[in-house]
């Protein structure tokens, strides 16, 4: 496992504003980031994931920068949803599923005892597969559930929340008119946005997405992937794709699991272009997947 | 296998299916038809309006019906409703969204131990814990006996359609990082409101028919009575005891109170279908018409 370690940061949260120098091969020369590019919002130490006793990713240490987007590729079963899901503890709710190790958000550990796996989830929201838009809820309602659910009434700070979110989720101009009808009556492309903008409304620090654009066409992908490119200068976000041209188009960083473990880790580019693992450059290159 | 018998076989089968559907449904129809043109020819204005009295009414002609009958058995049975849906639905719940809860085994013992007990038995268990207690035979205690027999159908009822919920919406719910109690009672349970009212509709259709729970408890009444803490009537009971009455003008009134039970029953599954439908029913059909996929990996 590859990854450029040559920031050091410090264990207080505040010091967390690396000053690294950027000696390292990887940025390829033309990538003219300053050094406050490289934000650590969160960090995995050591993760594994078992599922009863198989151990479904295997001791992960891995960085996600702050406003970036990172994406995890690899074949199918090799652990990327895994270990995505291990990030706001949704494994939580799987039956015999059980992790070791860390998972640090601005420097806490998610896994530490007393943390509150309800409120993780606050601050890491999550967009899945499919769009899952709450089908008994009118528009306007499935992206403020979040906060009114959460004991928000105040109708104002409601409606400011849903055009926020629906408008950084590229998604107001096209229902603005008809926030009372029903979720359903949207495309899939359209509800897919919908779920980013409701997991907008609670204000995460980091959105996971779980294939996000797998079940849409691809005027719908574009139209998510377009947003992707937005959204990270709001939020951090981390992607699992299958499809490895959307890891060059859209992500700063990608991270290639194969068979439950971390093999590389680097910018994109990199990654696609001077691979250090041999196992990476196979896949990249098509040799299996 | 030729292509000819292949078909042969699938015609073979479809009509097994067919005769099998028919064996089922003939007897339903002749019970249906045999209580109508049995009992059509009592039902008169005054069925609806006028109460049972004496037999000496029937026999001297004057006006008797059994309004206080259908009356009785609208109040037990809604009473019953109320009593049973929110334990029901909660026992239902515990069942399929918490379903390590350390009560759930027990939970289930009692839900199957009550839905095996013969209804006569519940009847019983409503006379030791409400009659005796109150010292005499109540509309209350009826509806509590009643409820009894609708509990475990509720519950499993409930628990069923929780468990094909997709699982999806529960996710995005908890996504948001709200607790699971919210999640199941905001986001889990109106999507599955359709088939929670389904089940509470079945329990009643079932209990709704039921004397034997009656019998010892709210134990009947010949005249008219709004008041729970008293004897009160229904119709499954005042049919049986119609019929076994030694009276031409009472045997078919007991046909005429089984055509209208049926209506009532039938009339309650088609308004709550219709309320049910508004919102929830259509959207969940459509969401599970896609077939669940598995997000898991390892």
């Amino acid at each position: 496992m590859h990854y450029a370690q040559t920031e050091v940061y410090a264990e207080d949260p505040k010091e967390q504003v690396l000053h690294l120098e950027r000696k390292e091969d990887d940025s390829a020369g033309e990538e003219s980031a300053s050094a406050a590019d490289r934000i650590l919002r969160m960090e995995t130490q050591n993760l594994s994931v078992y599922y009863q006793e198989v151990r479904g990713v295997d001791r992960v240490d891995m960085p996600v920068y702050a406003d970036r987007v990172t994406a995890l590729i690899g074949p199918s079963g090799c652990g990327k949803t895994t270990f995505l899901r291990s990030l706001n503890r949704m494994h939580d709710l799987t039956k015999g599923a059980r992790v070791t190790g860390k998972a640090l958000l601005d420097g806490k550990d998610i896994y530490a005892p007393g943390q509150d796996p309800i409120l993780v989830r606050r601050k890491i929201g999550m967009v899945f597969q499919k769009p899952n838009p709450f089908p008994t809820m009118s528009i306007y309602d499935n992206v403020s559930s979040g906060l009114r659910l959460a004991g928000i009434r105040k109708r104002s700070i409601l409606d400011e929340a849903v055009e926020y979110s629906l408008t950084h989720a590229a998604l107001w101009n096209e229902v603005k008119d008809r926030l009372k009808s029903h979720a359903f009556s949207l495309s899939g492309g359209q509800q897919q946005r919908l779920c980013i903008a409701r997991a907008l409304a609670v204000e995460p620090e980091v959105i996971l997405m779980d294939e996000p654009t797998s079940s849409l066409d691809p005027k719908g992908t574009a139209s998510i992937e377009e947003l992707i490119t937005m959204l990270k200068e709001e939020v951090t976000i981390i992607m699992v794709t299958h499809n490895m041209h959307q890891a060059m188009r859209i992500s700063d960083y990608t991270a290639f699991f194969y068979l439950g473990s971390l093999i590389e880790f680097g910018r994109t580019k990199q990654i696609f272009t001077h691979p250090r693992e041999e196992k990476t450059e196979e896949y990249v290159g098509g040799q299996f997947g | 296998m030729t292509l000819k018998t292949r078909y042969l076989r699938d015609r073979i089968v479809v009509s097994l299916l067919a005769s099998m559907t028919a064996l089922v449904v003939i007897p339903l129809c002749v019970i249906i038809a045999y209580v109508g043109i049995n009992g059509i020819g009592a039902l008169s204005w005054d069925f609806f309006t006028e109460e049972l009295g004496s037999p000496a009414r029937a026999m001297q002609g004057r006006p008797t019906g059994l309004a206080h009958s259908i009356v009785g058995t609208l109040i037990i049975d809604s009473l019953a409703v109320c009593m049973a849906a929110p334990v029901g639905i909660g026992t239902g719940i515990l069942l399929s969204e918490f379903p390590d809860h350390p009560v759930n085994p027990i939970l289930r013992v009692l839900t199957s131990t009550l839905n095996g007990m013969p209804a006569v038995l519940m009847g019983m268990l409503a006379f030791s814990l409400v009659v005796k207690p109150m010292g005499r035979f109540s509309a209350l205690a009826g509806s509590f006996a009643l409820a009894l027999v609708m509990l475990p159908i509720i519950a499993r009822a409930v628990e069923g359609v929780l468990n094909i919920t997709p699982w999806s919406i529960r996710e995005a719910g908890l996504a948001l990082g709200l607790p699971r109690w919210r999640v199941t009672l905001s986001m889990v349970l109106p999507a599955a409101k359709r088939g929670v009212v389904t089940g509470v509709l079945i329990a009643f259709a079932r209990a709704a028919g039921e004397a034997a729970p009656l019998l010892f408890t709210s134990f009947g009444n010949n005249y008219m009575n709004t008041n729970i803490l008293k004897p009160m009537d229904t119709l499954p009971q005042r049919l049986y005891s119609l019929a076994i009455s030694p009276y031409r003008q009472w045997h078919s009134m007991g046909w005429a109170a089984g055509i209208v039970l049926m209506i009532i029953v039938l009339a309650s599954f088609a308004a709550a279908r219709l309320l049910s439908r508004e919102s929830a029913g259509l959207h969940i059909k459509s969401d599970r018409s896609k077939k669940p996929e598995s997000n898991k990996e390892v």
